[in-house]
Order: structure tokens, then C-alpha cells, then sequence
């Protein structure tokens, strides 16, 4: 019951502020949103058992990547409301193409409910702790993937400032 | 059940009552401590000892007229402080400040987030740590739009000064802490004072300081820089940007942002205590009244002289330029708490 | 006592109300942002099914996907200020040139 009444108020906080990124026009507002939409995502990671996922979500995806967007969209300052002067064929057949391609979506995950189990809260803690369970799969199983990951942050730093630097 | 509601909303009044006195009484404290050093008096007119100055300034706060300037964008003008006062009281609620007290036949934790059963350890948050960590990732976004939407321009250089400085510690902050959770397994705050129990040869006692005094280092560097003191207090210096990102900022929401500032050095000062310090961990001796409530005393001294040691800092030091503050977070710090890391893992293997 | 399609009917939604602002914001910044939401939905339907299959494997390619996600918004970005400095505007529609 509570694990109910606290998945239709992180869900409706998630699809809320989606639904906000959509309509505000200030680049600024959508950005706000967008970080509120991924504290709620970080509260239902919490309901699903993965808690270190919750915590690095909000330390990472909300603290520092959508902190950068924030900081471009303060710099540039040029981002003022935006006139919707867009082409028309991506509004009348992209509009119906989403809503037809969530409802199918939907509709599969309804007819396909009684395949799955359903979620209780405590149902997944893993041993001893998610963290070290977590830290057992990345630095065995996952240790390649890892390195690469770690190679690519470093292109990407470079990449960046390379391509954000002024030409002097 | 409602013993366990009762005794946790008694706790987050006590805690957030203290929390605030604490506050305002840090404010005097950092005024007479300055003043004295710089060989003058302090304030000394309200009261014994000008003790009754936070009271006084308190009532300046909320009498003065609040400002709001014409083109602010007025939603995110008065989100903003508010933002950054409620990030910094949230961190208080996962920090344990002692073990179980009964108190009419009740037994809890001296921690908001902590439950207890009879027979059992008492139980914290798994993650007690990352929560703090990532809160005060949240919070940068209070100084960050407080500059944008006072929508000036020095406010503006001042907040995107302020917040670049905050996000390039916080790296600093949360990698030099990575060498004292190797040696405590566990983000769980409790369980990190916990393993700091005992001595070694008798007298010295098991505090993560003495195997990692470097990191120790870092984090109070790292520290300072957060939570915006001198020397790193660039970015809100009067003689600098007029006054940074709080510049058109008036009574009650400039009080917020001085009230978070203050929040987050207690904040900063309770974690290096709990992380290096051994936490409530101290002598106990006489009656077991008195041995109950020595834990919180011992608390309650090593961030006194942690919050001395901020407001000495203050007054001592001249401050950074901008990139020689950035330099010092990027290419000294960082490197440093990596090499820390490094070493201390490699300790630990080997010794396993 | 929630059943999973209630999680992966949220991933969905999300994901469909990202790839509609994608295709109706005229903002460059607002479109890398709705690219965010979408990559934030997946890793919800990844979780969800860690859950489901009790394997921790889903919250490990989490890790990777927000890592991914965090280099492709900082390259992203340094674009997007690259651009802004020739062309002096953020809508995409008046990017339509190769040159100025």
C-alpha cells in the first residue's frame, strides 16, 4: 500500500516534470525540471532496491551534468524564449508517431504483466551491502568495460576543451 | 509505533532548535574571536559580553525592508536561498551524534535517520555518506541560479565563480574520503565511528587521522573551499564583486544564505569528526547518567574546536585569487587525493 | 506490492515524452537535454529489471550508460558553445548552412 501511494507520487513528480521540460520556453526552466525529474528517478531507484544507483544519480546526473548544462545555458544567455518557427512535418506526423509508439509500448507491458513478478520493497538486498556487490560485479566481471570507460572520459575531457577553447 | 513517530519528531525539533542557536551563536563567536585577534573588542554592548547580539541581529534580519528588485525573474530569485538552506539542514539528519538513550521507557538512536530494536544494533542508513555528498551537490544549484536570476552582472560572475569553485572541491572533498572508507567498509556513518573504537598500544586512540593524515588534509582544504571561507572566499568579498551572487539579496533571504553558509561548516565540521576523529568516541567515567551523556559532549567539543579553527583561519589568512585557488583544487588536491587513494589500497591489499 | 509494468510503463512514458521534445523544442540546449531524459528512462527500465531477474548486472550497465552520458553532454556542450561563437544563435533552425 505505501509502496504504492510512493510510486504514483515519485511517477507523477517524474511525468510532471517531463511534461514541464515540454512546455516551458526558457531553456532555464527546462533545465530545473529536468533535475527534478531526476531526484524523483532517484527516489524510485530507492523504492527498487539499487540505493548506491539512487546515490550516485543524484550525485552525478543531477549534481554535476545537469549543474554543466545549467552553467552553458547561464554563459551563452542568449538561449531567451525560443519562437516555435519549426517545421510543421515534425509536429503533425512526430506528435502522432509518440503517442502511437507509447500506447503500443503500454499496451505490451499490460498484457505481458502476468509473466512477471511483482516488486516489494526489501525483496533485493544484495549481500552484504548493494555497494559491495556492486563493486565485486565492476572490478571482476565488468573490469574491461571499466578501463574503456575511464579512456573515453579522458577523450572526452580532451575533446572538450579542444573544442570550447578560444582561437587565440 | 507512535512512541517511534513521537520520539523521531522530538528529535528533529531538538536537533534543528540546536542546529540554529548553534547558528547564531557561531556568528557572535566568530565576531569576538576576530575582533580579538585584530586587538579590538568584539561586540560588546548587547548584553554580558555581547552575548545577546545574534538575538539583535536576528531582529534586524526580520525587520528590515526585502527588497525584491524590478527585473529578477521572481521564481527562481526566491527559490534560491531557500534551496540552499534546505540542502544544508538536510545533511544534519543522517549524521549520529551518540548511541541509544532511554528516556521514559523508550529507547532511540541520537540520530534522526537511525532505529533501534531491543536486542538488535542499532540501524543507519547504508549510504549515510553519499547522501551527504550528494546533497551538497544539490546545493550548488542555490548559489548558481541566485547569481542568474538577480540578473545583474557582477552577481552573475560572482554565483558562476562561486559554483565552479564548489563543483572542482567537491571532487577533492569526496575522493580524499575514499581513503578512510577503504579502511571502514562501509558508507554507513555509524558504522564508520563504530570501527574507530579502541586503542592501539594502549594509549593512542584508533582515529582514521593518524593512518590518514593526508586525506585529512585534503578534506579540510577542500572543506574551506565549499563552504565559501576565507582563504577561498573570492567569490563573496566585499572588496571583490561588490558582494558575489547575494549582492541583490535583502534581509530575510540574505540571512538564509548567511544561515546555509554557517549550516555547512557545522555540517563539514560533524563529518570530519565522525571520518577522523572517532566521533562521540571519548573517556567515560562517573555515574551512568553522566556516562550517557558524555558521548554527545565529546561530540559537541571536537566541532567546537573545528568551528575555532575556521573562525582562527579567518582571521589569520589573506585570500586566494581566482586561479590560484583554481590551480591549488585541480593540480595539487586532486592529484594528491588519487596518490592517497593509491597508497592506501595498496597498504590495505597487502595487508590482507 | 507494485507490478513491474507500472515501472516499465514510467520508462516508457518518459522515454516517449524525451523523443517528442527532441522532435518539437527548436533549442539546441532544450533537445541535448531531452537526449538526457531519454537516456534516464532506459536506465529506469534497466534497474527495474535488475530487480525482476535479481541480478545486479542491470545496475552495472547503469554506471556505464550515465558515464556515457556524462562525456556526451560535456563534448556536447563544448559543440554548442563552438557553434554559438560563429553563428550567434541557439535555434536550430537558422544552423542550416555550412557556411555563414
Amino acid at each position: 500500500m505505501l509502496h504504492q501511494v510512493l510510486f504514483i507520487i515519485f511517477g507523477l513528480i517524474c511525468v510532471g516534470g517531463a511534461i514541464n521540460l515540454l512546455v516551458q520556453r526558457h531553456p532555464i526552466n527546462s533545465a530545473l525540471s529536468l533535475v527534478v525529474v531526476m531526484g524523483a528517478l532517484s527516489l524510485i531507484y530507492l523504492l527498487l532496491g539499487a540505493e548506491f544507483v539512487a546515490a550516485v544519480q543524484v550525485i552525478v546526473y543531477a549534481g554535476a551534468v545537469m549543474v554543466l548544462f545549467v552553467f552553458v545555458i547561464m554563459l551563452l544567455n542568449a538561449g531567451a524564449e525560443e519562437r516555435s518557427r519549426g517545421s510543421h512535418v515534425a509536429l503533425w506526423i512526430g506528435g502522432p508517431g509518440v503517442v502511437v509508439l507509447a500506447g503500443m509500448i503500454v499496451y505490451l507491458m499490460f498484457r505481458n504483466d502476468k509473466h512477471f513478478t511483482p516488486v516489494t520493497i526489501g525483496s533485493f538486498p544484495a549481500q552484504p551491502d548493494n555497494t559491495h556487490s556492486l563493486a565485486d560485479l565492476l572490478f571482476k566481471k565488468f573490469l574491461l568495460p571499466f578501463e574503456i570507460t575511464s579512456v573515453l572520459i579522458l577523450i572526452a575531457i580532451m575533446g572538450a576543451v579542444v573544442l570550447a577553447r578560444r582561437e587565440s | 509505533m507512535t512512541a517511534f513517530l513521537i520520539a523521531a519528531v522530538v528529535k528533529i525539533l531538538l536537533v534543528v532548535f540546536l542546529l540554529l542557536t548553534g547558528v547564531a551563536y557561531m556568528t557572535w563567536l566568530e565576531r569576538k574571536v576576530v575582533g580579538h585577534i585584530q586587538n579590538r573588542w568584539g561586540p560588546t554592548r548587547v548584553g554580558p559580553f555581547g552575548l545577546l547580539q545574534p538575538l539583535a541581529d536576528g531582529i534586524k534580519f526580520i525587520l528590515k525592508e526585502d527588497m525584491v528588485p524590478d527585473s529578477v525573474h521572481k521564481g527562481l530569485y526566491i527559490l534560491a536561498p531557500a534551496l540552499a538552506l534546505t540542502m544544508s539542514l538536510i545533511s544534519i539528519a543522517v549524521i549520529p551524534f551518540g548511541e541509544n538513550i532511554t528516556i521514559a521507557g523508550t529507547t532511540t538512536p541520537l540520530q534522526i535517520t537511525g532505529v533501534t530494536r531491543p536486542g538488535s544494533p542499532i540501524t543507519d542508513i547504508n549510504i549515510g555518506l553519499l547522501i551527504i555528498l550528494g546533497v551538497t551537490s544539490i546545493g550548488v544549484y542555490g548559489v548558481a541560479l541566485a547569481g542568474w536570476s538577480s540578473n545583474s552582472k557582477y552577481a552573475l560572475l560572482g554565483s558562476l565563480r562561486a559554483s565552479a569553485q564548489m563543483i572542482s572541491y567537491e571532487l577533492a572533498l569526496g575522493l580524499s574520503l575514499v581513503g578512510v572508507l577503504i579502511l571502514a567498509e562501509s558508507f554507513s556513518l555509524r558504522h564508520i565511528v563504530d570501527t574507530q573504537s579502541g586503542t592501539w598500544f594502549g594509549f593512542l586512540p584508533r582515529w582514521y587521522i593518524f593512518p590518514q593524515f593526508i586525506a585529512f588534509f585534503i578534506y579540510l582544504m577542500a572543506a574551506f573551499a565549499e563552504t565559501n571561507r576565507i582563504p577561498f572566499d573570492l567569490p563573496e568579498a566585499e572588496t571583490e564583486l561588490v558582494a558575489g551572487y547575494h549582492t541583490e539579496y535583502s534581509s530575510m533571504k540574505f540571512a538564509m544564505f548567511f544561515m546555509a553558509e554557517y549550516v555547512n561548516m557545522i555540517t563539514v565540521g560533524c563529518l570530519a569528526t565522525l571520518l577522523f576523529f572517532g566521533g562521540w568516541h571519548g573517556p567515560l567515567f562517573g555515574p551512568p547518567l553522566l556516562q550517557a551523556l558524555l558521548p554527545v559532549f565529546w561530540f559537541s567539543v571536537k566541532i567546537f574546536v573545528f568551528m575555532f579553527l575556521y573562525i582562527w583561519i579567518r582571521g589569520t589568512l589573506p585570500r586566494f585569487r581566482y586561479d590560484q585557488l583554481m590551480a591549488f583544487g585541480w593540480k595539487f588536491l586532486l592529484p594528491l587525493a588519487i596518490a592517497n587513494i593509491l597508497v592506501t589500497g595498496l597498504i590495505v591489499a597487502l595487508g590482507a | 506490492m507494485v507490478p513491474l509494468s507500472w515501472y516499465l510503463v514510467l520508462s516508457a512514458v518518459l522515454f516517449c515524452l524525451g523523443v517528442s521534445a527532441f522532435l518539437l523544442k527548436r533549442n539546441i540546449i532544450t533537445i541535448f537535454m531531452s537526449i538526457e531524459l531519454m537516456l534516464n528512462a532506459v536506465n529506469l527500465s534497466f534497474v527495474a529489471f535488475a530487480n525482476q531477474f535479481h541480478n545486479l548486472d542491470g545496475q552495472v550497465f547503469v554506471f556505464f550508460v550515465m558515464v556515457v552520458a556524462a562525456a556526451e553532454a560535456a563534448v556536447g556542450l563544448a559543440i554548442i558553445i563552438a557553434v554559438f561563437r560563429t553563428r550567434e544563435t541557439l535555434n536550430v533552425d537558422r544552423v542550416n548552412l555550412l557556411k555563414l
